[in-house]
């Protein structure tokens, strides 16, 4: 009986061990099932069609350009490999300039009649329609847009999720973004998380390190909303004035943000390594004849990088996955950045500005689970990349 | 002094100043926090609900609102993290389990906190139908909070030496016996210690809870787990950027920083000392 009691808790005891396993394996279901479905929604919105006229050669347009064609961006159709004909975006709204309120009939019941003979007399016309004033025996030319591809996500240029008829959901400005404030963010970083790592593990006192972890434990703690806040009110007023900006959300910005986010997990992690270096290696230097400035730099260091690189990479880990300070900080412009004194948006931060505003299953919601996807696949790289670099650790020797 | 000496003087003061540029961070902004927030923060600020578009009143149910999801989400992660804590060191049978298990959740703390809000509006809001409520939040917060409470299990657990075991073991008690009666008491301490890291963590929290319980606005106190609520570091964010009358709101959006900022360092703080108390008694 009592063997059978402890078997039992032994058994739930594994369960609650599986439940982190779990749990990852539910994101990595939840994510990529609610996120797949955008490569089978089609190119315009749900619901409408783009009609040309018959004897229009156009048959098939990117998203890009349907979105550059009704921005008015592109104004002729030999600019899509058409006839050289100057392009006219009809939306339904447009109807009356074309027919008289009489030729619609009662209620409108002629509207889709009158749709099919204004696509059809009209050579250079470009018609956004919705599907249910589209009759069967339509006289115009529907557009094969076909479903958002692969490559429209994964390399488009342009983050415009609710522009119509065509969304665009490229994430290179996005992805590009991320990374750009993230890298800034631990190039600033390093160096001051080094030389503190470095004091701490080699010449501050034991007074002064119990200062010190504290502070750094006190930095980790602080919610990243106040970071935000703090970064709003202080830093970007600052970077304003500073670079005589017309904004001071920018790169920037989130990249000192970030920085200061990210020290705690640099001089933790850095000083950490440095500590592993044997005391017998040190030694050795010193007995050399080294000073320990030399044997900081030439010794230590070197044999603590992987230790240091992994600091690296766990701090460009957390800037990358940061979302409230970043959001708060960055005026998030979904442009392809050029320089950190722009405003830039990340994918987490666009995953939370959106999220509330895109329509449950959507192609706007399905891209956003798309970005968390790819955010979580990069996380869990830089997860492996950690391990795999601890691993390599040279092993203490006696 | 030699130049070489010189050299080495400069550097190494050179890492003192950036030593104390840390402390100087911390020192800055919660100077900045207090200095502005102080003049906010009165008894009627603790207790009153937000009114006039959050430009006056207090912030009474955001506090509530932390309060439930802290509470709610450490309900789910104390149990099942110290479970799983004491399964991989005490149980675990071969090195591969314990190893993926290790790995995975290594892993989980490494997730941006955005995705977990994705995940909990997907399973908890949407999938099992909690809708927007405590429930969903604090579950979604859990999640978040056990890797740190699993980790610092599997610390206290290892630091007790194993003659206490194998003594306990000798006389005779089963391995649920010596779990339960010698080696949890004895780890116990620091483990609690973890948990309320874990509280701080998971008070500070915006992410999560956006799209799984947090309110824009909403001056009554929760009836049921199943009712949305206002937390701290939401309402920071919407006084901060998205407020109906910005100016007017941020001696609002600086009272709670300080009050969130306040009541996060306390717990960090607690955890810190306790740390140290029970880390004298152990030796």
């Amino acid at each position: 009986m009592k063997r059978f009691f402890e078997t039992i808790v032994e058994k739930i005891l594994m369960a609650s061990g599986a439940i982190t396993s779990l749990t990852i394996l539910l994101i990595i279901i939840f994510l990529f099932s609610q996120g797949a479905g955008l490569f089978n929604t089609p190119v315009v919105e749900e619901g409408y069609k783009l009609a040309v006229n018959p004897e229009n050669p156009v048959s098939d347009l990117t998203p890009e350009e349907i979105k550059e064609i009704f921005d008015g961006e592109i104004v002729n159709w030999a600019q899509v490999g058409g006839d050289d004909e100057d392009i006219v975006v009809f939306r339904l709204n447009d109807v009356t300039s074309y027919v008289s309120e009489e030729e619609l009939g009662e209620g409108y019941s002629l509207l889709p009649q009158c749709l099919s003979r204004i696509v059809s007399e009209n050579k250079p016309i470009i018609a956004f329609l919705p599907d249910t004033y589209i009759p069967e025996n339509f006289s115009g030319k529907i557009l094969e847009t076909g479903d958002i591809k692969p490559s429209d996500f994964f390399a488009g240029e342009q983050w415009f999720p609710t522009s119509q008829p065509a969304p665009l959901f490229g994430i290179i400005p996005l992805l590009l973004g991320t990374l750009l404030v993230s890298v800034a963010a631990i190039l600033f970083a390093l160096p001051l998380g080094l030389a503190v790592a470095i004091y701490m593990a080699e010449l501050a006192s034991t007074k002064m390190r119990n200062i010190l972890k504290p502070v750094i434990e006190l930095l980790a703690g602080i919610p990243s909303v106040v970071y935000g806040f703090f970064g709003l009110v202080v830093i970007v007023p600052m970077i304003h004035d500073f670079f005589d900006l017309p904004v001071g959300e920018s790169g920037l910005a989130g990249a000192i943000v970030l920085a200061i986010m990210a020290l705690p997990t640099v001089i933790t992690v850095a000083e950490d390594a440095i500590r592993s270096v044997p005391r017998t290696t040190k030694e050795a230097s010193l007995a050399l004849g080294a000073s320990h400035l030399q044997t900081i730099f030439r010794v230590i260091l070197p044999y603590s990088v992987s230790g240091i690189m992994a600091a690296v990479v766990l701090g460009i880990g957390r800037a990358i996955g940061e979302t409230m300070a970043v959001l708060m900080v960055t005026g998030n412009s979904a442009v392809i950045p050029t320089t950190l004194l722009e405003p830039v948006r990340t994918i987490p931060a666009t995953i939370a500005a959106e999220l509330g505003e895109a329509p449950s299953g959507g192609a706007h919601y399905e891209a956003l689970f798309m970005l968390g996807v790819i955010l979580f696949i990069i996380t869990l790289a830089i997860s492996i990349t950690v391990e795999f670099i601890s691993a390599r650790r040279p092993k203490q020797q006696m | 002094m030699t130049r070489k000496q010189k050299t080495e003087v400069a550097v190494f003061w050179s890492f003192r100043l950036m030593a104390a540029a840390v402390v100087g961070i911390l020192a800055w902004i919660l100077g900045f926090l207090i200095i502005k927030g102080a003049g906010v923060v009165s008894w009627e600020f603790f207790t009153e609900m937000p009114s006039d578009g959050m430009t006056s009143g207090g912030i009474l149910s955001a506090i509530v609102g932390t309060l439930c999801l802290t509470v709610g989400s450490i309900i789910f992660a104390f149990p099942i993290g110290v479970m799983s804590g004491i399964y991989t060191t005490e149980y675990a049978p071969n090195n591969f389990v314990v190893k993926f298990i290790r790995v995975m959740t290594n892993n989980l703390s490494g997730i941006p906190s955005i995705i977990f809000g994705l995940f909990g509006m997907t399973l908890f809001v949407n999938t099992l139908g909690f809708g927007d409520s405590i429930l969903a939040g604090s579950l979604t917060l859990g999640l978040l909070a056990l890797p740190i409470v699993i980790r610092t299990t599997e610390e206290a657990l290892k630091a007790i030496p194993d003659m206490y075991r194998n003594g306990s073991r000798a006389l005779g008690a089963t391995k649920l016996q010596t779990i339960r009666k010698v080696i949890l008491p004895m780890a116990m301490p620091n483990i609690v210690t973890g948990l309320i890291l874990a509280v701080g963590r998971v008070s500070g929290e915006t992410a999560p809870i956006l799209f799984t319980v947090a309110a824009y606005f909403l001056p009554s106190l929760p009836t049921s787990i199943f009712d949305q609520v206002m937390a701290l570091p939401y309402h920071l964010y919407v006084l901060a950027t998205s407020g109906t009358d910005l100016e007017a709101s941020r001696p609002m959006a600086y009272g709670t920083a300080l009050v969130l900022i306040i009541i996060v360092l306390i717990i960090n703080i607690s955890a810190t000392l306790l740390r140290g108390y029970f880390g004298k008694k152990l030796k």
